[in-house]
This record gives C-alpha cells, structure tokens and sequence, in this order.
C-alpha cells in the first residue's frame, strides 16, 4: 500500500475542511481524486505530505507511521507554479536534482530524456517565467519525478492548461505510471477521471463515492433522459416543478433523472401540455459528470439560479476540452 | 552539503538575474556614504544672525567683529527694533538674535559693566549648544581682554596668562574632523540597514511565492535552508563593505591606523549577526510588508540607541543598557576602534564575543522556529 488514511480531519479558522477521510491507495494506480473548488483536495494532499499537521485520524505512506516519510520516495507537484521562475528550465530541474543528492551524471541523463519526451528539449536555457501555462506543468512534473519517486502526487496540474498540454502531459503520466509510478492526482475536470485507474469524489470535505470509473457508473440508481429544446431554459424551469430526481443543464441538452421508464410519458404530457414549444426527449446513458452530480447531492449545476451565466458556464466547460 | 551548495548556487543565480537589485546594493551604499559623510557636520558652523545694535559704537563693533570671526555666526541681518529680531527668528530667517543695548560702550567705560544679550533658536540643540558656547567664550574672552588693559591702564601688569593652564590634546581625531567619525559610523549603519532588510525578505518571499512548498517536499533541512539564504548575502555584504571603506579612504581620507585584515573578519560576524536577525524576522512576518516594517521598527531604534549619532554616553541609563541589545553597537566599538585607533583584536574581545554570542543565538532560534509546514 502505498497511502492509507483513516478519519484524517482537519480545520481551519474553526471550520472543518476534511471530515474524515479514509482512503487507501495501492501501488500502481493512477488514483484521481475529484471533486469542485473546496472539496478539500488540496488540504488532503497537503495533509498527506506532512505540508499540514492533522487535526485527527492519521496518514501512513508506505506502510509507516505519522507524517513522516523518506522525501525521496515522493514526488510533489503543487497546485501553484512552485519553480523558480527567475531560473532557467535546466537550473531549476539541476536545483531539485541537487536537492534530492542526486549525482549529476544520473540526472542530467534523466533530464535530457524526460525534456523530450515533453518536447521541452530545446526551452532548456529558456526561463521558466517566459514558459507557457501547459510547459510550466510539464517542467513542474519533470522537477517533481527527477529524483524517480515511487509515488506521485499532483495538485490539479492540468487546470488552466490547453487541451494539447493536458493530453500530452497525461501521455507523460502513462509512461511514468508504466514505467512503474504510483499517481495520485486532483482535478476538477469529470474527464480526467476516465483516464484514472480509481477515484474518490471528495466533496464538502468528504468522500462521496470510490472506484474504477466503470464501477462508479454502476453506481447511478435512475434512469436518464436527455431533452432537446429550443426554450431549453423555460423548460427546465418547468421540469423542476415536476417530481423528477434532478434536472440540470448539460452542455446544449437538459439531462432529466427519472426513477424508471415508467415516469416518462407523464414528463412528455406535463411538458407538452405547457406550450413552450418542440422538445424531443431520449434515453442517455449517465457519464460520470451526472454520476458526481448525483453523488453530491446537488440539484446540478444550473440548479437553482436557472439561466444565469455564471451557471451555466461550468456545464459548458467540463464538457468540452477532453483530452 | 550537496544540497546546501544547490541553494547557495541558487541564491547567486537569482541575485545575478535581478541585476537592478544588484546595481542598488552595490551603488546605494556609496552614494549614502558620500551623501551623509559630506553633509553631517555636527560642529554647527555660520549660523545667520541678527544684531540689533543700539549702541552704535567702536566697542559694539569689536564685539560683533570678534563673534564674526569665529565663524560660528554669520551676520545676515541689521534689525533696527526687537520686534525685527523677534519676527526674523519666528520666521526662521536667523538662528539667533544678538541685541546690543544703547549703554553698552558706557558701561564698559565706566566700569559697571555691560550686558550683551543672544537669543538662540533652540528647537535645533545641536547648532544651539554650538551657537550657545560660541557666545560665551567670545564674552569671556573679550571680558578678560578688557580687565586686563584697564588692569594695565592702572599700573597692574604680569596677568596676561592664566594661573591655570589646562593643555588638551585631542587624540585619534585631533582636527575634530566628523566625517571620520560619520563614516565609519555609516559603513556599520548602512550594513545593518541592507542585511537585515534583504534576509528579512528572504523566507517569505519563498513563502509567497509558493517556492517554499515546493522546497519543503525535499529532503532539505532547515538549518541548510537558513545557511543558504545567509551565505551569499555575507559575500554582499563584504562587497559592500569594501565599497564603503574604499569611499572612506579615498573620498573622505579617513586614516587607517589598525588592521584592515582584523577589521574584514571582524565585519564578518557583525554582517552574519545581522543577517540572522533578518532570518528571524522573515520566520516571524506572515507578508512581505510585515517584514519590511518589523525590519525597519527594528533598524531605526538600534541605530539610534547604538552611538552612531548620539553618544551613548548621553543617554538614560535604561537606554544606555538598551543599546547593548542590538549587535550594531558593538560593531560601531570594533570599526571605530579599528580604523581611528588602531585597536587589536585582544582590546575588543568583549565585541567579539557577544556578536559571537548573538549569531549563535539568532541562528538556532531561526532554525527552531522554521517549520517545513505551510499551516
């Protein structure tokens, strides 16, 4: 086992941040851990490495005690660009090197092969300030492997980043994990999950769900329907009026939840019968963007402020960009 | 060591990228010594004076000659009323007022006496004290003139010099020249000033920019972190240290009567003492502007309580202690005494070993108090 936590609690300022997270991760995995803006997934990571002290149950990595642990065994990519940005590419990966007692002759070779496989070969003398969101990733992820850990842990390094960068620096996370890397990673995008082997779906600070992505779509109890609309939003302002399990925007369709078949023809009566012009429902099957919004217990992202912007755009946004 | 020499050649790297830092550590120092070497001058000389002579005579005249000719006042304004003299020094066009009243040659012709009276503007003591001690010794002087040609007049001779004769002899700076003084003085102000601030900035400077989390994954220790951050600053400092005594030495000729060798080892510690203290204010301060205002709340008292400018010697016996709390004041004793008396290492134990002392001291409470935690 690589990472095993048991209740871990933590608080700030008095409020609770982490309410108990039991998770274990074995070697191997590529362990997406998942959820919106203040799940807590940073507080867990960080919790992990030692960067916070926990306030309850406890963190065990490679099987030992407490938060200690041999540094050079993990690797750490941090949410915020952690590098030097007034050094070049090559100082910073030498620094880190250094850092970790690595000899040169090992980690230049090392470098000069990862560096390629990125194509950041020739930003070698290139500062990393003057590096592109998705190169800064990269070189983050170089630094944070130079010393070849057995376990990774990234913290929403993809965020911010092209779709080009993320599925190249996803193949990266392939390799290394082939090659034998434990990979612990945070994100908020539902598609990065798919490319995990598990995830946990953290939430409000605790986990809602945990397991392979096709054992988490077992999971979703109703059936699902997809509405194609013009007045989209006046429809989905009336299905909340009707006993459904959620409705919610999705990209360009409402995804309506129903207990059964059964519950359909009186959805199409009920939304026929209010005039708000040609609709045509299908059957879909749940992703695992409905999964979490299921999982949350939320009515969804365009829940209850339906037609603001703001709403809407989260919808819009995990749904493109795919790698 | 690896790792500590990683951070070392880290910390260069960064100072050699931000070369206007650089230039400004470099060039700061000079400039500030030439600025205050040039314009301190605690001998307070040429202060604008009125006179308000209403005796109008050969004998009024020799007394405003013989003030003249100290150099100590300049007499810039003729005021025919006292009310003249009154608004001049209200208005802060003279520093003092000198008013001569209408009997003063009778007075003297007579033998009653005569009474001269200077007002000073007090609310500067150093140029009023000056100003103060100018006028007495002129009236004595000019008393003792009088009495003994009137002593002389009645047939009295032989008392032209004075039963006591008190000969000083004033060593290490015999010209009273304050830029010797001054710039010594600087060199430690502006060491403390430039040390403190730049450690002081170090730690959260890595903290906010997120550097330090990166760091703290690694196997580096915090003592390694702190020696990493003083090193390359003590080869600053030396660089200015040399800037500054080159300025001494070939702008304001300041003499070098000891050890220039003694005075760079010694400089050493003083220069790691202050970095230190930067180090634990950076440990303590949660933001960048905290630690420049804890360095600077911390900067200003010392170099005040230290003698740089005030002689301690002056001071409220609480405060004359309180000076002995700030490693500015002992280093103010060693460069002093190095450059202007040429003292030897075994005369300045006692400096020495409290900055040994003191280093020790920051430095492992700095150590202690770095957590390699973010909460």
């Amino acid at each position: 086992m690589i990472l095993e936590t048991l209740d871990l609690k933590k608080y700030f300022a008095g409020k609770q941040i982490l309410k108990g997270i039991s998770l274990a991760i074995k070697r191997g995995e590529i362990f997406g851990i998942v959820g919106p803006d203040g799940a807590g997934k940073t507080t867990f990571i960080r919790s992990v490495l030692g960067l916070y002290r926990p306030d309850g149950g406890s963190v065990s990595l490679f099987g030992g005690a407490g938060s200690e642990y041999p540094k050079s065994r993990v690797g750490y990519v941090p949410q915020q660009f952690s590098l030097n940005a007034d050094m070049t590419v090559w100082e910073n990966i030498a620094l880190f090197s250094r850092l970790y007692g690595l000899p040169e002759a090992l980690w230049a070779a090392r470098a000069e092969k990862l560096l390629d496989m990125v194509w950041l070969g020739d930003f070698k003398n290139r500062l990393a300030d003057s590096l592109s969101g998705g190169m800064k990733q990269k070189l983050a992820l170089i630094c944070g492997v130079i010393h070849e850990p057995e376990a990774l842990f990234l913290d929403e390094p993809t965020t911010g980043v092209d779709p080009v960068s993320r599925r190249e620096f996803w193949q990266m996370l392939y390799r290394l994990n082939r090659a034998g890397l434990t990979v612990a990673i945070a994100t908020p995008y539902m598609d990065e999950v798919e490319l995990c082997t598990r995830a946990a779906f953290f939430n409000q600070g605790q986990i809602r769900l945990v397991g392979a992505p096709a054992e988490l779509l077992a999971l979703y109890p109703y059936k699902l329907f997809a509405v194609r609309a013009d007045n989209l939003r006046l429809i989905l302002r009336r299905t909340l009026d009707l006993p459904v399990r959620a409705a919610y925007l999705q990209g360009t369709r409402l995804h309506v939840a129903l207990d059964g078949e059964s519950g359909l023809p009186a959805l199409e009566e009920a939304l026929a019968a209010a005039g708000l012009g040609a609709f045509a429902i299908t059957p879909v099957r749940p992703t695992l963007d409905d999964l979490f919004s299921f999982a949350a217990g939320l009515p969804g992202p365009a829940g209850p402020g339906i037609g603001r912007a703001a709403d809407l755009a989260p919808a819009a946004a995990s749904s493109g960009g795919a790698p | 060591m690896t790792r500590l020499t990683a951070l070392i050649k880290k910390e260069f790297i960064q100072m050699r990228r931000d070369r206007i830092t650089l230039a400004i550590m470099v060039v700061m120092p000079l400039f500030q010594v030439l600025i205050f070497g040039f314009a301190i001058n605690t001998d307070v000389k040429h202060l604008a004076a009125a006179v308000f002579d209403q005796s109008l005579s050969r004998e009024s005249r020799e007394f405003i000659e013989a003030l003249t000719a100290t150099e100590y006042y300049d007499i810039t304004c003729a005021a025919s009323s006292l009310q003249e003299i009154t608004d001049q020094l209200q208005a802060g066009g003279v520093k003092a007022g000198i008013i001569i009243p209408p009997d003063y040659a009778a007075g003297l012709k007579n033998g009653r006496g005569s009474q001269v009276q200077v007002i000073v503007d007090a609310t500067d003591s150093i140029a009023a004290t000056s100003a103060i001690n100018t006028a007495q010794l002129v009236g004595e002087s000019k008393s003792r003139e009088i009495l003994v040609r009137k002593l002389r007049a009645a047939g009295i001779a032989g008392l032209e010099t004075s039963a006591l004769d008190v000969r000083i002899r004033p060593w290490y700076n015999p010209d009273f020249i304050t830029a010797f003084y001054m710039v010594p003085g600087l060199c430690a102000t502006i060491l403390t000033l430039t040390m403190i601030l730049t450690t002081s900035l170090a730690i959260i400077r890595e903290r906010e920019r997120g550097t330090l989390e990166q760091l703290m994954v690694t196997p580096l220790r915090p003592y390694e972190l702190m020696l990493g951050k003083i090193i390359p600053y003590i080869a600053m400092g030396y660089t200015q240290l040399t800037v500054l005594l080159l300025a001494a030495k070939l702008v304001f000729g300041v003499p070098f009567q000891g050890s220039v060798f003694l005075l760079y080892l010694l400089t050493g510690l003083f220069i790691t003492a202050s970095l230190g203290l930067g180090l634990f204010i950076s440990n303590t301060a949660k933001t960048q502007m905290q630690g420049i205002i804890l360095s600077f709340s911390f900067i200003m008292p010392s170099v005040l309580l230290s003698g740089f400018m005030f002689p301690r010697e002056a001071m409220p016996t609480f405060f004359y202690y309180l000076g002995y709390l700030v490693p500015i004041t002992f280093y103010l004793k060693i460069i002093r005494g190095i450059v202007l008396k040429g003292a030897s290492a075994e005369q300045l134990w006692p400096q020495i070993l409290v900055l040994c002392a003191f280093i020790a001291i920051v430095m492992s409470v700095s150590i202690l108090r770095f957590k390699k935690r973010l909460d």
